[in-house]
């Protein structure tokens, strides 16, 4: 198991340091330091072997968590846990830098003490942690209290504890795509997926049993099957074909496994209901259509047009188109239609921005490109065109066709819930080589 | 007010203050003063000096003091192990308090205080809290027993925790279920043998009840416990199964990897022709796939773990080759293994995609990701025959890019391309020339100048080109040294005319400018086979290359089952077996897949084990080593990264078996290149005379054509047939069964060596340990060619009897080591003494009655030779063939005596007398002898040579 957790500064001076294990010594601090964190060139993997010793590390911002053990342990759960330990830090004191780690190191070495015992992870939860892991101090406790306190730490629903009250019951759906392309330069898809979060904010009242439902063509298809032809037809155009899917700890697996109906009871708050992926019938926003020519050797002219594909009256935001120059390049003249472009030296690319685009457009950006002559006898390796950009729909075809409330104890129905649902598809690695 | 200023107090006489602090009369002083200790503590100064100050400070109600107090205490405890001594009442005291968060926090704390006194207090307080009404408690108190058992395992077993842990496993708690399961499995890790974690149907229900209620850690701990059950038949698997699957949507990584390795570990027992076999291979894909979206460092262990899945089960993810492409912003450690899998999956069906990506690839930024891709393409050829041409051309485009790293990287591939597929793309040679004064590194130059060596029939000016290469000859690495005489070599065979002064040249380079012992040895072999044999010369340097196959770096069968049943953990991510890198007794033991059941395959192979891929082995480039694949050069390291090294982990007590023999055995004489400079003693004068100091000489040249020339020669010797004297388990693959004759007078070892790992073997070498009569290789073990996987190959070993002696028990025993290139080998084998019975074993008459006399009667042996059918002259003939003598023989009464002598090796003479009496099969045999502990042994022969 997790012999020892570190956490140093980009420097590499020690914040925290706590040791779990007897085998690992005070060196080990040091050993990855030297090894890792200065050396000479960049790590190439982010499991290292010192000396038997095996490190795992991850980085946020500047600032290096890693995990020491000298046995054989699960490597996944070593990350997931620092993973884990990154979310509780934020979830209590904010971003990840060396300034708060300082301001609440006791605070750090309280929470490493809780879940992590012995070098195996704990309860983790930040809900059931901030219950009895406060910065103000311990508040002095009632007994009753204590005792939900323990039962909910070690408990089968360990994410929510009782008796949670809400004047008005409410809960946002949040359906957040992000949309990944590969494309060649003559507009093939070498490959396109898309992957998605379900997240949700809930404000419920007492323990509510929740079962959420979407146009997954399996459940679709089963219930066709009992329904008029009619709805089949009707709904299997709106069905999707889900890869695959992960869910928080709060849903019945087995459940999913048997029936595939998605019942859970929610934590409090905002959480990540599910992950899925789907490779199918993707509906790409844009599309980049690029020409590059060269124009002897010390010119280079780029034209790139890109279309909107979605429903005119929708509007994409955040359009932003980045074309990469050779490193030799010495000016660039831009034109382009609508928006602003600019080309960053620094960056050694040229970065073309518009604020809103309305579907079925087409806009255009050409550019010169002067080279300064080189003798380098490697060709410039023209790395792909990137795009960002935001939608307000879900690029995979995912709709949420219900979120059902029962609380049988307290006196509110499923129709009291308040409830919002959004979808946003954002890209994610957007490409078309060139 | 922000802690961060603690980190920088760095004023002298600190110490002092803080003492004074820590001493106040005021709360919050105190709690600031212990603040800043543990800073302090953190950065790594020493504040071990404040200690009696700071336990002072731990009886308080205030909880966050109290933590900190105790972290303090558990850095420093051990230094002040006296002084810890203190805290014991404060920790008994809160191991009472009403509150379950400050009892559970004294008993967690206890146990991290690794001090021998203190443990002893914490048995009573570690007792109550394993059955204390707050889960919470006992879920801590679990952990706490594998704690104790660390620091002291005889207490723990004593005081019969092991028992209250193992009842923690029907606990109502799940997560008191999952830690009492994680603590046993450590406890359990260290005592191989133990029947601890004592998995049976019941418990293991349990487990897998708690699995659906517990923290994702918790289903970690209990998916990584029930990989180490072996179900009792295919029903059970199946119904774990069933159960274990759904945690294959879990979001946590961990949690999916554990259930893969379950689902991979117990599928192998379920039939494959059942329904549900298929069904589980379809629900194993997509939770795979979807690992790749997780974050960069877990992608990494994901990636690492579907290498070893892909080799295992191919078909879970031949549909899947996109998701494995390289995203332009991946780390590299990403690319790298992304890489490594496409060519895994790479077939004839995705080959186009593949090679159109590959090429993208070899145009990017990082060196060593581009070599990768280049070598990548190689291997798809090698790989896909439809696709080689492909392949040949986009290699081809990639030279005329002209980047130094990725021409060269395409040379060396191209030269594994021409060995797969000869006679076929010859006609690219002509740009790879163009390319010649580019290449700098030694593989490339080595690779280029095989092919022009290879080729040089059809390339006009291969003569010109060698001869460039060899101006500055002393300047090059010893691959590309030897690679150049080699080809010049073939040059000068299949050019003989304008060639004779190059082939001069290279020689007198390699034989005497060149203090590389490889070198010379092989540039005197060259020499010599010309001089005397050309047409010998031209049958094995021009020799038929063996070909070679697709797949070069899987991983050893038994070492990808160990892995498989390590998914998810570092062993996987390192791709090592854990007793690799852990130390100590941890992590020792070897896991394996339970066989199928029903398997035919699995039941005749036992020690192979590897019912789920009987496929026959791939062939694999052979590597560099052995004599002959020397010559042929065939030892241009295969196009990607070796097996990795399996570490020595069996037979380690056998170690001291072999005392200083073995470090000769290890020694450098062998271990370079066994069997050269043979007999150049009598080398024809073309060889010089500085030849004298050449280092040790083994057997004759003549070996080297005439491969155990003795086997077969007919002889009335009796030959055991051959027996298994060392299994394939015990060595990583090789099997060796043999026998030993002796044949015109000479004594000789016959061996069948058999391959029966992946990989190719060679570097043979054999040393005996000291025996009763002397035994010793007569010459080096002649394993001229690699052995390959699934090959057998006969050896017959020449033995001498003038090897140092040493009693053995029983007398005929003999230690013999072997070495290959994967490690050394022991077993032993008795030989039958007759083995040692010399030709000139006939005793004069005179002389026999006399010794007969002369050895006392107590050192005569009489034995029965039972159901022998045979009358005394065929038996004495029989006898005779083995080198047992007779000498008289008289008739008295019906019954027909033989006196009979034999000789042995080391000069001792061993008199018989055996009585025969017509019609009755039993043999009456007397034996006398200076040394009657032989006398048992001669016996046997006699049994062995008149029976058979």
């Amino acid at each position: 198991m997790i012999g020892g957790l570190f956490i140093y500064n980009h420097k590499g001076e020690v914040l925290i340091s706590r040791v779990y294990r007897d085998d690992i010594g005070r060196n080990a601090v040091d050993a990855f330091r030297v090894n890792v964190i200065h050396a000479r060139q960049q790590v190439r993997s982010p499991v290292t072997n010192i000396a038997r010793t095996s490190f795992f590390h991850v980085k946020r911002s500047n600032i290096w968590l890693a995990a020491v053990t000298k046995q054989n342990v699960n490597a996944a759960m070593v990350f997931e846990f620092l993973y884990k330990m990154c979310d509780v830090m934020t979830a209590y004191f904010g971003k990840i830098s060396e300034e708060n780690i300082k301001n609440n190191f006791v605070l750090i070495y309280e929470l490493l003490d809780e879940i992590l015992d012995f070098g195996y992870p704990q309860n983790s939860e930040t809900g059931a942690l901030k219950t009895f892991i406060t910065q103000q101090g311990i508040k002095s406790q009632t007994k009753e209290e204590q005792s939900q306190i323990t039962s909910q730490v070690t408990g089968q629903i360990g994410w929510r504890r009782e008796g949670i009250k809400y004047r008005r019951n409410e809960l946002f759906l949040d359906v957040l795509e992000s949309v990944n392309l590969l494309m060649s330069p003559q507009g093939q898809v070498l490959s396109a997926h898309v992957s998605g979060r379900v997240v949700m904010k809930s404000y419920l009242s007492g323990m509510p049993e929740c079962k959420f439902g979407m146009n997954d063509k399996i459940v679709i298809d089963k219930q066709g099957k009992g329904g008029t032809t009619d709805d089949t037809v009707k709904s299997g155009k709106q069905s999707i074909a889900i890869d695959d899917c992960t869910f928080h700890q709060c849903v019945r697996l087995s459940k999913f496994d048997s029936e595939r109906s998605i019942s859970f009871i929610p934590p409090d708050g905002e959480y990540e209901l599910m992950r899925y992926r789907t490779t199918k019938d993707i509906i790409l926003p844009f599309r980049v259509i690029p020409l590059v020519r060269e124009v002897g050797r010390t010119k280079l002219e780029v034209k790139v047009v890109i279309k909107s594909n979605f429903k005119p009256s929708l509007l994409a935001q955040k359009i932003e188109v980045r074309i990469p120059t050779p490193l030799n390049t010495s000016g660039v003249q831009v034109i382009c239609m609508k928006g602003k472009a600019k080309y960053k030296a620094s960056e050694n690319a040229i970065v073309w921005k518009i604020k809103r685009m309305a579907g079925m457009k087409e806009s255009q950006i050409s550019a010169e490109i002067e080279l300064l002559p080189t003798n380098d006898k490697k060709k410039w390796a023209r790395p792909p065109i990137s795009m960002n950009f935001e939608v307000p729909f879900a690029p995979s075809g995912l709709k949420v066709r219900y979120l059902k409330v029962f609380e049988p104890k307290l006196n509110y129905s499923d129709h009291d819930v308040i409830k919002w649902v959004r979808y946003i598809g954002r890209s994610g690695i957007y490409e078309t080589r060139c | 007010m922000t802690d961060s200023k603690y980190f920088t107090t760095t004023k002298k006489g600190e110490i002092f203050e803080l003492k004074a602090e820590l001493n106040s009369d005021k709360k919050e002083k105190k709690k600031e003063a212990v603040k800043k200790v543990i800073a302090s503590m953190t950065v790594g100064k020493d504040v071990s000096a404040l200690f009696p100050d700071v336990v002072n400070c731990m009886q308080t109600d205030n909880l966050e003091l109290k933590k900190l107090v105790y972290l303090y205490l558990m850095n420093y405890a051990k230094s002040q192990p006296d002084m810890a001594i203190m805290a014991v009442n404060t920790f008994v005291k809160d191991c009472e308090d009403p509150n379950p968060l400050i009892r559970a926090l004294a008993v967690r704390t206890m146990g991290c205080i690794r001090v021998d006194k203190i443990t002893e207090y914490l048995c009573e307080p570690l007792r109550k809290c394993l059955k204390d009404e707050d889960p919470y408690v006992r879920k801590t108190a679990a952990v706490c027993v594998a704690k104790l058992h660390d620091i002291n395992a005889q207490l723990v077993e004593d005081q019969g925790f092991l028992d209250t842990l193992k009842d923690l496993i029907s606990d109502s708690n799940p997560m008191v279920v999952a830690n009492a399961v994680a603590a046993l499995s450590e406890i359990a890790e260290s005592h191989p043998n133990s029947n601890l974690l004592d998995l049976n149907p019941q418990t293991i229900n349990k487990l897998l009840t708690a699995l659906n209620e517990c923290t994702e850690w918790g289903q970690i701990f209990i998916l990584d416990c029930l990989a180490n059950y072996t179900p009792r038949d295919d029903r059970e698997s199946q119904s774990i199964c069933e159960r274990v699957t759904p945690r294959l949507s879990h979001a946590n990584s961990a949690v999916v990897l554990s259930a893969v390795k379950v689902l991979m570990k117990f599928m192998e027992m379920l039939p494959k022709d059942l329904d549900y076999y298929g069904t589980l291979l379809k629900k194993l894909a997509p939770p795979l796939v979807t690992l790749l979206s997780a974050e960069p460092e877990l992608q990494y262990v994901a990636l690492r773990n579907i290498n070893l899945i892909v080799q295992k089960r191919p078909e879970i993810l031949k549909h899947e080759m996109k998701v494995f492409f390289v995203k332009y912003n991946d780390p590299i450690y990403v690319k790298l293994e992304k890489l490594d899998i496409m060519i895994r999956l790479a077939s004839q069906a995705n080959i186009a995609q593949v090679l159109a990506e590959l090429k993208e690839y070899a145009t990017e930024v990082d060196v060593d990701f581009v070599r990768k891709a280049v070598r990548a393409i190689g291997r798809c050829a090698i790989k896909v025959e439809q696709s080689a041409e492909r392949c040949v051309s986009t290699l081809l485009d990639l030279i005329q890019t002209k980047v130094n790293y990725v021409v060269q990287e395409a040379i060396v591939v191209i030269k594994d391309i021409f060995r797969k597929y000869p006679n076929k793309y010859e006609s690219v040679i002509a740009t790879l020339c163009e390319n010649l004064d580019s290449l700098d590194e030694p593989e490339a130059r080595a690779a280029m100048i095989w092919i022009v060596g290879e080729y040089a029939e059809r390339i006009d000016n291969a003569d010109e080109l060698l001869e460039s290469f060899l101006e500055g000859f002393h300047d090059e690495s010893t691959q590309v040294q030897l690679q150049l005489l080699t080809a010049i070599v073939k040059l000068f065979l299949k050019k003989p005319t304008e060639t004779q002064e190059l082939v001069q040249q290279v020689l007198s380079l390699a034989t005497q400018d060149s203090d590389n012992p490889d070198l010379r040895d092989r540039g005197y072999i060259y020499w010599r086979l010309l001089s005397t044999d050309p047409v010998a010369a031209k049958e094995v340097v021009l020799a038929e290359k063996p070909l070679i196959s697709e797949e070069t770096d899987l991983i050893e069968p038994t070492l990808l089952e160990e892995l498989i049943c390590h998914i998810g953990t570092l062993a996987s991510v390192y791709h090592k077996p854990p007793s690799a890198f852990v130390e100590g007794s941890r992590g020792v033991q070897h896991r394996r897949i339970p066989p199928r059941a029903g398997s035919v395959e699995s039941a005749e192979s036992p020690e192979v084990g590897q019912s789920g891929s009987s496929e026959a082995p791939p062939a694999v480039i052979p590597s560099q080593g052995d004599l002959l694949g020397d010559l042929l050069n065939l030892d241009l390291a295969p196009p990607t990264a070796t097996v990795p090294s399996v570490q020595p982990s069996m037979q380690m007590g056998a170690m001291d078996l072999l005392g200083g023999g073995l470090d000769s055995l290890l020694g450098g004489d062998i271990g370079g290149s066994p069997s050269m400079g043979a007999g150049l003693g009598a080398a024809p004068t073309v060889m010089p005379a500085a030849l004298g100091g050449a280092p040790a000489v083994g057997g004759g040249l003549g070996d080297l054509f005439d491969l155990g020339g003795g086997v077969g020669m007919p002889t009335g010797f009796y030959v055991v047939p051959k027996t298994l004297w060392l299994p394939a388990m015990k060595a990583k693959g090789l099997e060796i069964s043999g026998t030993f004759a002796r044949r015109g007078g000479i004594i000789q070892m016959d061996m069948s060596l058999t391959n029966k790992a992946m990989s190719v073997m060679t570097d043979f070498a054999i040393q005996f340990n000291r025996n009763s009569f002397g035994m010793a290789p007569a010459g080096p073990l002649q394993v001229l060619t690699p052995l390959s996987p699934n090959q057998t190959i006969d050896v017959s070993l020449p033995l001498s009897t003038n090897g140092p002696v040493m009693k053995m028990e029983p007398l005929n025993n003999l230690q013999v080591a072997v070495k290959n290139n994967i490690d050394v080998f022991y077993f032993s084998c008795q030989f039958p003494l007759s083995l040692l019975f010399v030709e000139d074993g006939k005793m004069e008459r005179q002389v026999f009655l006399a010794t007969w006399k002369d050895i006392p009667n107590d050192n005569e042996a009489q034995f029965q030779i039972k159901d022998v059918h045979l009358n005394s002259d065929a038996a004495s003939n029989k006898l005779q063939g083995s080198n047992i003598f007779t000498i008289a023989k008289r008739t008295v009464e019906g019954q027909d005596m033989l006196y009979q002598s034999i000789k042995l090796t080391n000069s001792i003479w061993v008199l018989a007398e055996m009585r025969v009496q017509t019609g009755n099969p039993n043999y009456t045999l007397s034996i006398k002898c200076r040394a009657p502990e032989v006398c048992q042994f001669v016996y046997q022969c006699y049994e062995m040579v008149l029976k058979n």
